[in-house]
Parts: C-alpha cells; sequence; structure tokens
C-alpha cells in the first residue's frame, strides 16, 4: 500500500472464538462464530459482507469454503496464502478492494481446531523436496536455526529469549481471554525440554484452537458504526523465500522492507508506535523483527527484550495480549495480531488497555520467516 | 533413469552415481541450489552442471529433540559450500551437539532409506 491509500479503510469489528480448545467443534465452525463475532462488535449482519478475505489450513479452497459455509456469496474474495501473515496482508487487499469499490464490507476471517483435533500444527504443505530427506521438523527448525545463527553473530544469549517468552505471559497474566496465564520465571523457560536446540519448548508458540475476524468498510461511513473506527494507515509486505534454506541472511527478515514501506505509507516512525504486536511464533521472532522494523538496531534485539524492557511497565508494550506464545496460536496467528492492536486503539483491549493508544503496529509472519506484512492502524485522530 | 532431462532428474542421477553436481551460469557465473531452469541471480537460462568440490563450513545448525525408542536425537544445518551455495543437510559420525558454526566439513553421498543424499562429515585437518 503507498500513502495513496493511507486511511482509507477503516476497522469496525472484530471478534473471535473458539480460543483455548473449541471441543467438538470443526475449523470452519470456529471461523464462522468468529465471523458472527465480529459482525456482532460492528452492527452488521453476514448478509451486509460482499468481500471475503480467508484462508485456512483443511482446504485448498478455504475463501469458497468458507463463503458457502456462511451462506454468503461474495462479489470480491482473495484467498492468498502467505502462512500466518495473510491476515495482515488481506489489510491491503481489502483497502484496495473498499477503495475500488469492488465490494462494500471486508471479511477477513480464520478458524483452526488443530489442538483438539490433532494436538499439533495442522498443515496442508509438503515437505520441500531438498530439505525433506534432513527430516527438519516444520517450523522450529528453520527458526531454531535462525535463532543459533545470530546468538553465534551477535551474543544474543538464551537467556534473552527467554525473557521475551517471560515478558509475553506477563502480559497474558492479566488477560482473561489467553490461554496460558500462570507464572514464568526465566529459568522456567531455560529448564523446559529442549524441542529444537537453542529452543525449549517454552520458546515455542501455544498449540490451541480457535479464529479471529475484522470487518472493515470504506473510511467515509466508517463513524457510523457502534465502536470507534481504527483505520488502516499503512500496510506493506514483502515476499523473501519460502523453504528456510533458502534464507539469504538467518538474521535479517523481510520485515525489514515490508516495515520500511508500511511506515512510509503511513507517515509515521517507530517512534511514535505506541503499541507493539508481532507474530511471535518463536523467542527469535520478537527479537528479529523489533530489529527488522527499526525499534532497535540490528544485533541489539537481545539486549532491548531483556529483563522486562518489552514487558508490563517496561520500555515499549510488545505483545499486549501475550502473543502466540502464551494467548492463542492456532495455526497462524497472524489475524490476532491486528484484532490486538485494534483493541488497545479503540480502548477495549482484553487484558491490561494501555493508556491514550493512537497509532499500533501489527506485523504478521509466514512460513519459515519466509513472508512479512507490517500494518499501522491508528484512531480518528491520526487522520 | 530413461530421461535425464530436467534439473532435479540431472542432480538425482549424479547422487545415485556417487557424484554430487551443482548447478552453475553460464552468463553470470554464478552457482545455485536448489536445481532449477533458471538462475535465479540473473534469470539466465544456460546452466552447465559442475562436480562440488565437497569443501564446506556449517553455516548454523540444531538438534531435534526426539524420544531414544524412536532414534534419538540428529543433527540438522545448513551447510555453505564453498562455491558459495547453501543447502540443508546433517554432520555424521559425532554427536548431534557437536556441529557448531563455522566447523569445516566434507560432503558425501549417503542415503535416506534407499534414496542418495548429500551428507557431511567433519573435514579432516
Ligand atoms: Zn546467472
Amino acid at each position: 500500500m503507498t500513502d495513496q491509500l493511507r486511511g482509507k479503510s477503516a476497522i469496525v469489528g472484530t471478534g473471535h472464538a473458539g480460543f483455548g480448545e473449541a471441543h467438538g467443534l470443526t475449523s470452519f465452525d470456529v471461523m464462522a462464530q468468529s465471523a458472527l463475532a465480529a459482525l456482532g462488535d460492528a452492527g452488521l449482519k453476514l448478509s451486509d459482507v460482499d468481500g471475503l478475505f480467508c484462508t485456512m489450513m483443511e482446504d485448498s479452497m478455504p475463501a469458497l469454503m468458507a463463503a458457502e459455509y456462511l451462506g454468503i456469496q461474495p462479489r470480491f474474495i482473495d484467498g492468498t496464502m502467505s502462512g500466518g501473515s495473510s491476515f495482515v496482508n488481506y489489510l491491503t487487499s481489502a483497502t484496495m478492494a473498499l477503495d475500488a469499490g469492488l465490494c462494500d464490507v471486508a471479511l477477513i476471517v480464520y478458524g483452526s481446531n488443530q489442538r483438539t483435533a490433532s494436538g499439533k500444527l495442522v498443515t496442508a504443505s509438503r515437505p520441500p523436496a531438498y530439505e525433506a530427506p534432513y527430516n527438519p521438523r516444520y517450523p522450529i527448525s528453520g527458526y531454531a536455526m535462525a535463532a543459533a545463527r545470530h546468538m553465534h553473530e551477535y551474543g544474543t544469549t538464551r537467556e534473552q529469549l527467554a525473557d521475551v517468552a517471560v515478558a509475553a505471559r506477563a502480559w497474558a497474566r492479566h488477560n482473561p481471554e489467553a490461554f496460558e496465564r500462570g507464572p514464568l520465571t526465566r529459568e522456567d523457560v531455560l529448564g523446559a525440554r529442549m524441542v529444537g536446540d537453542p529452543l525449549t519448548v517454552r520458546d515455542c508458540c501455544l498449540v490451541t484452537d480457535g479464529g479471529g475476524a475484522i470487518v472493515l468498510v470504506r473510511a467515509d461511513r466508517a463513524r457510523d458504526f457502534p465502536k470507534p473506527p481504527v483505520y488502516v494507515l499503512g500496510s506493506a509486505a514483502q515476499s523473501a523465500h519460502r523453504q528456510i534454506s533458502q534464507m539469504k541472511d538467518f538474521t535479517v527478515t523481510a520485515a525489514r522492507e515490508s516495515g520500511k514501506r508500511a511506515f512510509a505509507a503511513a507517515g509515521v516512525s517507530p517512534g511514535d508506535i505506541q503499541a507493539v504486536e508481532l507474530y511471535d511464533a518463536f523467542t527469535i521472532n520478537t527479537i528479529l523483527f523489533l530489529e527488522d522494523l527499526g525499534f532497535c538496531a540490528k544485533g541489539e534485539g537481545g539486549a532491548f527484550v531483556e529483563g522486562g524492557r518489552i514487558a508490563p511497565d517496561g520500555v515499549l508494550p510488545v505483545n499486549t495480549n501475550g502473543g502466540g506464545l502464551s494467548c492463542v496460536h492456532p495455526g497462524m496467528y497472524g489475524i490476532f495480531t491486528v484484532i490486538e492492536a485494534a483493541r488497545q486503539i479503540r480502548g477495549d483491549a482484553p487484558g491490561i488497555q494501555l493508556n491514550d493508544i493512537d497509532v499500533a503496529l501489527a506485523h504478521g509472519n509466514g512460513g519459515v520467516l519466509s513472508s512479512q506484512v507490517t500494518a499501522i492502524l491508528g484512531s480518528q485522530a491520526t487522520l | 533413469m530413461p530421461n535425464t532431462k530436467g534439473p532435479d532428474q540431472i542432480f538425482q542421477r549424479a547422487l545415485a552415481e556417487q557424484e554430487i553436481l551443482l548447478p552453475k551460469c553460464d552468463d553470470c557465473g554464478a552457482f545455485h541450489f536448489f536445481p532449477r531452469v533458471l538462475c535465479p541471480h540473473c534469470h539466465g537460462t544456460a546452466i552447465s552442471w559442475q562436480r562440488a568440490s565437497g569443501k564446506g563450513r556449517v553455516h548454523t545448525t540444531t538438534v531435534v529433540r526426539r524420544k531414544p525408542e524412536r532414534g534419538g536425537d540428529y543433527n540438522v544445518c545448513m551447510v555453505e559450500l564453498e562455491e558459495g551455495v547453501r543447502m540443508m543437510s546433517r554432520v555424521e559420525g559425532i554427536a548431534p551437539g557437536d556441529v557448531v558454526i563455522d566447523m569445516a566439513v566434507t560432503a558425501f553421498v549417503g542415503a535416506a532409506e534407499d534414496t542418495p543424499i548429500v551428507l557431511f562429515r567433519p573435514a579432516e585437518v
């Protein structure tokens, strides 16, 4: 998105369903409950939706499956699959479609029952041919190798990685919607079962059920809805690779490019961001994205997160809902970065509500650090 | 194998004969991996094959933790070859946790079940 689209669309509804364990429900059930929750939040009905933005792990034509399930026949759909970043990416295509008059009510929606269905990450992907013979565990082996290289080049420590998980838990402890709310210390993380060196099971996101949904409309009618509108000030993507073995520099992600363009479109800089919602599939993600989005210099991410600096009452509020590490992680977390950023701006965050948030950042990651999408959201005051 | 025209087939066929071939672009001179019908650097389509030196260094590494009854822990790593390309592989002959970044390794053709694959062992000093 360029600055021509700045503020052209607004989020007027958010919703979620099936957090934690959605016993007896299919992924599409959770998707539909999420859609109803978001539309209810916006004071709209399913029959108002004419633009649908959806991908799921369970089907090769998930947007069509979702439309069919919901009983709607949308005139615009986007089912682009870039992994967990997809839903942040849809902010761009939804804004374009709304601005061009291709649809009037855009619904971004996702659902998963991976925890109760299988207990592990569900994926429709085949292992890549030149990686499969070595049996990397997807996706952790890729992130573990990124973490190992970051530690090697910059002296990042396992303690600093652990502090990311500890901070996420500290936020989650205040969030009644979060799945993991018990105490968590640095020692707990370091002493947990090693899964893929240097990452323990506490360096890894949760495996939960859950769905989320977002309703967007054109900015010119955004004030006609029950909740304060949250404007899409800028969003941008960069696709770097698909397989971890093709990642050019294991310590630098495409968030550097997506972030740069999202900030330019929104006309703000990292110093203006009051709440940062990052896709934290693993603790290394938070460090990489804080660096690549410009919140600190490359290599300084470890020190930046150390000792509660991104926890409540720290220097920068990061993953204020508890993130994928402690709140919810149903396979593709990206949509929840947008929902939490929007709720912080609206003032109805489920956990700690920060004071007077006007500008927040949501960042989606897809694949194995493959697709990076950054969005900057703002209140009415930022237009 | 009757048809060995495609880049993947050429690579696999060579492996089956215990030979590691790497694709190299005739136009820009750079190697690439995985094999494909074009050069990902300059997008030229004139690709030649060159025998790999087999010399490389571990670029990054992890240990996949697995229960002993399922076969135990094993190494997964990225090796940067002297030719400038990286491939996912495994260093054998030492404990998976002893594989470290920058360690010099030498390629050999091993097997995953019945399929020949590129593996590495620590380089002789
Ligand atoms: Zn070339």
